[in-house]
């Protein structure tokens, strides 16, 4: 379970996570929507233990998230952020191996490999596995970004717009692999999503912010309507149920 | 060919060419009798090693940290930091205590102020302040320029007996290293290495941006400070040998990322300190043996260095 309690965050004056308090329980994919500044990526960075607030608290799994081992949280929750900018000229299985680090700090025992061959199966990777992160196009390099969290092998898994740089058919592939970890392994999902018609086909509950506030959390059918979306992004936008889902229609 | 060697075997061929440059230069020219030059350029032959590998293993380290490639632990001053320290001494306590005090015990004594203030640099921007690794690089800079101002005032004011003392410290060069610090210098990377070898998987992933070493349940903070401290004290020792050394490290960490054909810093570390070794000690041999031209290694090393800075920083740049 993640608990969150009274986050608050500001910059200077400029309030940009305020006052946010929510619980998610059991496995499933939650998304994270809103314009852009309204402090999704902060909220996840405070959960994620990259940033820290200045008040209030996150608790996963019963471990406060700010305050305990590193290493221990590591093998509980595992972060991707947008920009990954790497010094050292890496393959792609290097990068998916260092995953493994909280386990196994770097000496790579059988079960470690079984684990990398695993995520790169699962991320159809193999082909690329020799090739160097500065070779590969930005979805390559995005898949192989997800593989190593992935291969980290924790029950929670936080991305932050991992659909940035993909094409369809990638963005589609990342979503149905996020859903099958949540729905076959019991993995929580939180991720930063900037379509709503991806939140809404996937998630099972969206959290919608707006100026740093929680302003509405729900499933898709009850976050995502025509009233609840021109309040947030204020934008007019025709909304309909395709194959049990909603869809919206924001291009005009 | 050289492309499908594996990165151990790299380092075998590399500690060959390091006893290949050795051997060239104690046996190169012998003149006097064995029973002299063994001894006499096996001291020498030790102090290039102990130097080069301060060097290098500093400013991979360095580089690691500020996820930069063409920056030195030189940017941030503290060859002239130790520099100061010296002029200070004999400036306040006068020749005569610079002169009667065991060296050891003067050069424990500043190493321990260089990570002094390396400390409390780190406390004070990281900690209190919550600033960016960059700041402190900057602060560095700027700290740098201060002491060697500084120094170069003290100088200034010294009496002429006083300033020749110091010329001794402040002009030490390859081929007239300070024997009497060795000992106690070697000792001091021993100790740092053993302490620190470790942390080298923890480096690998530092190098991944300090938001992944989180992710991965490394504490990047205590990381930083841990490679800072030592940093400190392995340009102290190289500056105490042989004055500073600007390009040198950023020539051989850089050959030795593209020569160790993999990310690892169990093999970058080693392949840094190979080269290095080969480059001064067969330089050494060459300039000193071959071309009877004692005085210039340094000279000659910081201009190609200082080359190949430039090209590192136009690719860069294009990039």
């Amino acid at each position: 379970m993640i608990e969150v309690n009274g986050l608050n965050k500001a910059y200077q004056t400029q309030k940009v996570v305020d006052q946010v308090s929510f619980q998610l329980k059991g496995a499933g994919v939650t998304a994270i929507i809103g314009p852009n500044g309204a402090g999704k990526s902060t909220l996840l960075g405070l959960i994620s233990r990259l940033q820290h607030p200045d008040q209030g608290w996150v608790r996963v799994d019963e471990l406060d998230v700010h305050h305990c081992a590193g290493d221990r949280l590591a093998q509980t929750l595992a972060i991707l952020r947008q920009e990954n900018q790497i010094s050292t000229r890496l393959t792609v299985e290097d990068l998916v191996s260092f995953g493994r680090y909280p386990y196994s700090k770097g000496r790579i025992n059988e079960q470690d490999l079984y684990k990398i061959e695993q995520a790169l199966v699962f991320l159809d990777l193999t082909d690329l596995r020799h090739r160097y992160l500065d070779e590969l196009s930005g979805g390559q390099r995005q898949r192989a970004y997800i593989a190593m969290v992935l291969c980290q092998d924790t029950r929670y898994l936080l991305l932050d717009e991992p659909l940035n740089n993909l094409d369809m058919k990638h963005a589609v592939g990342i979503m149905k692999l996020l859903r099958r970890a949540a729905d076959e392994m019991g993995k929580q999902v939180v991720l930063v999503l900037h379509d709503i018609n991806f939140a809404a086909t996937y998630a099972d509950c969206i959290l919608a912010m707006k100026e740093g506030q929680l302003v509405y959390m729900g499933s898709p059918e009850v976050v995502i309507t025509p009233e609840i979306m021109l309040d947030l992004y204020d934008l007019e936008m025709t909304i309909q149920q395709v194959r049990g889902k909603p869809v919206a229609f924001y291009y005009c | 060919m050289f492309r499908s060697l594996s990165p151990s075997i790299r380092l075998w061929l590399l500690l060959g060419g390091v006893i290949l440059a050795s051997l060239l230069f104690m046996t190169l020219n012998v003149r006097a009798g064995w029973a002299f030059t063994l001894p006499f350029r096996g001291e020498k032959l030790l102090g290039l090693l102990l130097v080069a590998y301060c060097i290098a293993i500093s400013t991979v380290l360095f580089q690691t940290l500020t996820h930069n490639r063409i920056l030195s632990p030189g940017i941030m001053g503290f060859d002239f930091l130790y520099l100061l320290l010296q002029s200070l001494m004999v400036y306040s306590f006068g020749t005569v205590f610079f002169s009667q005090i065991s060296p050891s015990l003067k050069w424990i004594g500043e190493v321990l102020v260089m990570v002094g203030v390396m400390c409390l640099l780190f406390y004070w921007l990281f900690i209190r302040q919550q600033r960016h690794l960059h700041v402190l690089v900057l602060v560095g800079i700027i700290l740098g320029t201060l002491f060697r101002s500084l120094n170069a005032m003290i100088a200034r004011l010294m009496d002429p007996v006083e300033f020749d003392l110091l010329q001794d410290v402040m002009f030490a060069s390859f081929n007239q290293m300070d024997s009497a610090l060795l000992g106690v210098s070697a000792l001091m990377a021993l100790l740092v290495s053993v302490l620190g070898w470790r942390y080298h998987h923890a480096l690998d992933v530092l190098a991944l941006g300090s938001d992944q070493a989180v992710n991965l349940g490394l504490n990047p903070r205590r990381l930083m400070m841990l490679i800072l401290i030592a940093i400190a004290i392995l340009v102290s020792v190289s500056t105490a040998l042989v004055g500073p050394v600007t390009f040198f490290g950023l020539l051989v960490a850089n050959l030795a990322y593209s020569l160790a054909g993999t990310h690892r810093h169990v093999y970058v570390l080693p392949m840094a300190f190979g080269l290095a070794a080969i480059i001064l000690i067969a330089g050494q041999a060459v300039l000193e043996h071959l071309l009877s031209f004692g005085t210039g290694l340094s000279v000659i090393i910081e201009f190609i260095g200082g080359l190949f800075f430039l090209m590192l920083v136009i690719r860069q740049g294009r990039r």
